[in-house]
C-alpha cells in the first residue's frame, strides 16, 4: 500500500517493522466495550493499584475511530451482537481485539437462549484472557501477550482495507 | 390461622378470593384475575399498601390455569407484606394493568409480557423490554427450550 | 419477514432532525456514561431533553431460566453476577430465601459472618458508584482514591471467600468456609485505608463548587413519585423516606447493631451522593460491632441433608458418604411452596421469590432487582434537564447491568 511494499522482504523492511511495532505496542489506545462483571476488574486494572499505564495502554478512547485495541469486557448477548460488530467495523486498521473474561471468550457458564457463545462468532479475536472475571494480573499478562504478538508482525503482512 | 389482613380481604371480596394461606409467614391471597384492579386499589387506598414491590409471573405447565401472576405489596406505614396471586389461563392470557395505580408497574409488566406473553389491558406501552423485536416466543415459558437461540446477525464460521 | 426485522440494527441509530427544531439523538448502548448496555433515545430541543425512551436488555443473559435447570446450590455462582458490585449481598439474600423455604436457621457465627460480608459488599458498591460517577464528571483523582479503598476491601473478601468479585461464599445452610484467623486485624487495616481515602475524597467533592453544581437539583424526583415507581434504597432515602429493610424487617442479626440510616430531603443527585457517603460510614460501624461480637462455633447447619458433610466424615462414615452423594447429585430438596425474601442490597430492596415443586431444582426463581425500578423512572428524572445531566443522574441511579437485566 505504502512505500514499504516497494522494499519487499529486505533489510529495510525488517528495520522498519521493528520501529513501527515498537511504537505500536507501547501506545495502545483502547476502546473498552464494557458490559458486565468483568468491568469491575477492568476498572481495577486501570486504577492506581495495578496501573496499566506502566505498559503504555492506559488511555481509553471512547470513539472506535481513534482506538487500536478493542477490549470486549463481559458477556455479549444476541441483542448486543450487532452493536459489537458495528463498533469493530468502525475501527481503523491496524486493530486488535482482546476478549476479556470467559463470557466474551466462550459464553462462560451462560449457555442459554440469550448469550453469544464467544465473541469470535461475531468478530476475529487476537488474545483471550481467561477468568471469571480475570484478576488484574491476568489482564496485564494478556496485554503483554498482545505486545509480543504485535512485535512479531510485519508491515507487509497486514491487509490495509 | 388467617390473619386480620387476609380476613379483611376475604370479607371485602367474598367472590373474588379463591384461597388464602400463610406459608412460612408469607401471607398470600389467591384471587380471580378480574378482581385484581379492585383488590389492588383497595389495598392501596384503604390498607396502606403504598409499594408495589414486585410483579412477576410463573408458568405451571401442564397445569390448567397455566400461568400465575404474582404481585408483592409492601406497606411502609404498617411494615407489612402481602402477596396476591391470580391464576391466568393460557387461552385468555390477559390481565388488567396496574400502571394507573403504580407507575413502577409499567416496566414490571413489560417484562412479564416479554418473558411469558401475558398481555396487560390498559398498559400505555406494551413492548418487549429485554429481548429484541423479531424474537419469537417467550423465553421463560416452560416449553421454550433453554438453548434455542435466535441470532440477530449471522455468526462467523 | 421476522428474520429481516431481527437482523436490522435498532431503529433511529443516527441523528435525525424532526420538525420544529427538535433532534432525535441516540445515546448508547456503547457509550461510556451509559455503562455499555443501556440505550437512551432522546428527543432534544437545543440542550434540553424533551422526551426520552430508555431501552434495556443488552445484558440479558437468562439468569432465571438457567436457574430453573440447575440445583439450588449451583445457583449460587449465578447470583454473584447479579449485582457484581456487591456480590455477597446477593449470595446472602439467595441463601436466606432458600433457608426460609426449608424452614431452617443457620448457626449464629454464620449469621454474623454473613452480616460482615454483606456490609463490606455494600461499601464496595457505594465506593464504585461514587468513584465512577466522579470520574464521569471528570474528578479523576477521586476515582483513584476510591478504587484504592475498594482494592483493600476486595483483598479482604478474597482472603475469606477466595474470590475478589465473584466469591460464591454462601451455601444453603452455611458458608463455603470460615473466616481466616487474621481477618480481624486485616479488616481494621483495610478500614484505615478506606477511611483515609474517603476523607480525602470527601474534601475534594462534597463542597466542591463544580461537583455540587453538577449534582444539586439534577435528576430530581419527589417522594410520591419515588414511592409510586417502587424506589427503594439510597434513591428512596434521598427523598426523605427512611425505609431500610435492615431496620424495618431485620433479617440475620441486624437488630443487634447500633447504626443510623442516612436520609436526604431533596431527592436530587446530591442527596443521593450524601446518603451513599453516610452509608459507607454506617456499614463500617456495623462491621466493627459485628467483629467485636463475633461468637465462636460452627458456621454450617448441623444437618447433612442440607449441607455437605466435612471431608473426614465422608471418608470415615457411611451416612456422611451417602449424604455427600445425594447432595451432590440431587441437591437440597426444599418442601413444596413459595417464599419471598427481601434483603437490603446496595441499591435497595433485593428480593428473591422462589417457587419449589419439591425437587432439587427451583421451579421458578425470580429476582426483584432494585435498580430495575430506578431505571424505569430514568425517563422522568432526566426530562427537562440538560443532556450533560443525564450522566450524573444515571451515575447516581447506580444501574448495574447484571441485576437490571439478569
Amino acid at each position: 500500500m505504502g512505500l514499504e511494499t516497494a522494499f519487499g522482504h529486505s533489510y529495510l523492511t525488517t528495520r522498519l517493522d521493528e520501529a513501527v511495532n515498537w511504537a505500536r505496542k507501547y501506545s495502545f489506545f483502547n476502546y473498552p466495550f464494557v458490559t458486565a462483571c468483568c468491568g469491575m476488574e477492568f476498572m481495577s486494572t486501570f486504577a492506581s493499584t495495578y496501573d496499566i499505564s506502566r505498559f503504555g495502554a492506559e488511555y481509553p478512547r471512547f470513539s472506535p475511530r481513534q482506538a487500536d485495541v478493542l477490549f470486549v469486557v463481559g458477556t455479549v448477548n444476541e441483542k448486543l451482537a450487532p452493536v459489537l460488530k458495528r463498533v469493530y467495523d468502525q475501527m481503523c486498521e491496524p486493530k486488535w481485539v482482546v476478549s476479556f473474561g470467559v463470557c466474551a471468550t466462550s459464553g462462560g457458564f451462560y449457555d442459554n437462549y440469550a448469550t453469544v457463545q464467544g465473541i469470535d462468532k461475531i468478530i476475529p479475536v487476537d488474545i483471550y484472557i481467561p477468568g471469571c472475571p480475570p484478576r488484574p494480573e491476568a489482564v496485564l499478562d494478556g496485554l503483554i501477550k498482545l505486545q509480543q504478538k504485535v512485535s512479531k508482525e510485519s508491515v507487509l503482512d497486514r491487509k490495509y482495507r | 390461622m388467617n390473619s386480620y389482613l387476609l380476613e379483611t380481604i376475604r370479607t371485602k371480596f367474598p367472590d373474588a378470593v379463591l384461597e388464602t394461606h400463610a406459608f412460612r409467614g408469607d401471607e398470600t391471597a389467591v384471587i380471580r384475575k378480574e378482581a385484581l384492579a379492585g383488590v389492588a386499589s383497595f389495598l392501596k387506598a384503604e390498607l396502606g399498601f403504598d409499594f408495589l414491590m414486585d410483579l412477576t409471573a410463573a408458568d405451571y405447565l401442564p397445569r390448567d390455569p397455566r400461568f400465575e401472576l404474582v404481585c408483592h405489596f409492601y406497606s411502609s406505614k404498617h411494615n407489612y407484606r402481602l402477596r396476591l396471586k391470580c391464576p391466568v389461563y393460557s387461552d385468555d392470557a390477559t390481565v388488567v394493568s396496574l400502571t394507573p395505580l403504580w407507575a413502577g408497574a409499567n416496566w414490571f409488566e413489560r417484562e412479564v409480557y416479554d418473558m411469558f406473553g401475558i398481555k396487560f389491558e390498559g398498559h400505555p406501552d406494551l413492548r418487549r423490554i429485554l429481548m429484541y423485536d423479531g424474537f419469537e416466543g417467550h423465553p421463560l415459558r416452560k416449553d421454550y427450550p433453554l438453548k434455542k437461540r435466535q441470532p440477530r446477525i449471522p455468526h462467523r464460521e | 419477514m421476522t428474520e429481516s426485522k431481527r437482523t436490522e440494527l435498532p431503529k433511529n441509530w443516527d441523528l435525525e432532525k424532526l420538525e420544529d427544531g427538535r433532534l432525535l439523538l441516540n445515546m448508547g448502548p456503547s457509550h461510556p456514561a451509559m455503562h455499555g448496555i443501556v440505550r437512551v433515545l432522546l428527543t432534544v430541543q437545543g440542550e434540553r431533553v424533551v422526551n426520552s425512551d430508555v431501552e434495556i436488555g443488552y445484558l440479558h443473559r437468562g439468569f432465571e431460566k438457567t436457574c430453573e435447570n440447575v440445583t439450588y446450590n449451583q445457583c449460587v455462582p449465578y447470583t454473584d453476577r447479579l449485582n457484581y458490585v456487591s456480590p455477597f449481598i446477593n449470595n446472602v439474600g439467595y441463601a436466606l430465601a432458600v433457608e426460609k423455604l426449608m424452614g431452617i436457621e443457620t448457626p449464629s457465627r454464620c449469621q454474623y459472618i454473613r452480616v460482615i460480608m454483606s456490609e463490606i459488599s455494600r461499601i464496595t458498591d457505594h465506593l464504585t458508584c461514587i468513584g465512577a460517577n466522579a470520574m464521569e464528571l471528570s474528578a479523576f483523582t477521586v476515582y483513584f482514591y476510591l478504587i484504592n479503598a475498594r482494592e483493600a476491601l476486595y483483598r479482604l473478601g478474597d482472603s475469606a471467600a477466595g474470590g475478589r468479585i465473584t466469591p460464591a461464599y454462601t451455601r444453603v445452610g452455611g458458608l463455603t468456609r470460615d473466616l481466616p484467623d487474621d481477618f480481624k486485624t486485616n479488616a481494621a487495616e483495610a478500614f484505615k485505608t478506606v477511611r483515609k481515602n474517603l476523607s480525602d475524597s470527601d474534601k475534594m467533592l462534597t463542597r466542591n463548587r463544580i461537583f455540587y453544581d453538577r449534582l444539586h437539583n439534577t435528576g430530581h424526583i419527589s417522594k410520591e413519585d419515588a414511592i409510586s415507581y417502587s424506589f427503594t434504597g439510597p434513591a428512596l432515602r434521598s427523598t426523605g423516606v427512611p425505609l431500610d429493610v435492615r431496620k424495618a424487617t431485620p433479617y440475620l442479626v441486624y437488630d443487634r447493631f447500633d447504626f443510623d440510616i442516612p436520609v436526604g430531603s431533596n431527592g436530587d443527585n446530591y442527596d443521593r451522593y450524601l446518603v451513599r457517603m453516610g452509608e459507607i460510614h454506617q456499614s463500617m460501624r456495623i462491621v466493627e460491632q459485628a467483629l467485636a461480637q463475633l461468637p465462636d462455633g460452627p458456621v454450617n447447619h448441623p444437618d447433612f441433608n442440607v449441607i455437605l458433610p466435612p471431608k473426614e466424615e465422608v471418608y470415615g462414615n457411611i451416612e456422611a458418604l451417602m449424604a455427600h452423594f445425594k447432595l451432590t447429585f440431587e441437591g437440597v430438596k426444599p418442601p413444596k411452596g413459595e417464599v419471598y425474601q427481601a434483603v437490603e442490597g446496595g441499591n435497595g430492596e433485593l428480593g428473591f421469590y422462589i417457587v419449589s415443586d419439591g425437587t432439587g431444582k427451583p421451579w421458578r426463581l425470580r429476582v426483584r432487582p432494585p435498580c430495575f425500578a430506578l431505571t424505569g423512572a430514568l425517563s422522568q428524572m432526566i426530562k427537562g434537564g440538560y443532556i450533560a445531566d443525564i450522566v450524573s443522574t444515571f451515575g447516581q441511579i447506580n444501574m448495574i447491568g447484571g441485576e437490571l437485566e439478569r
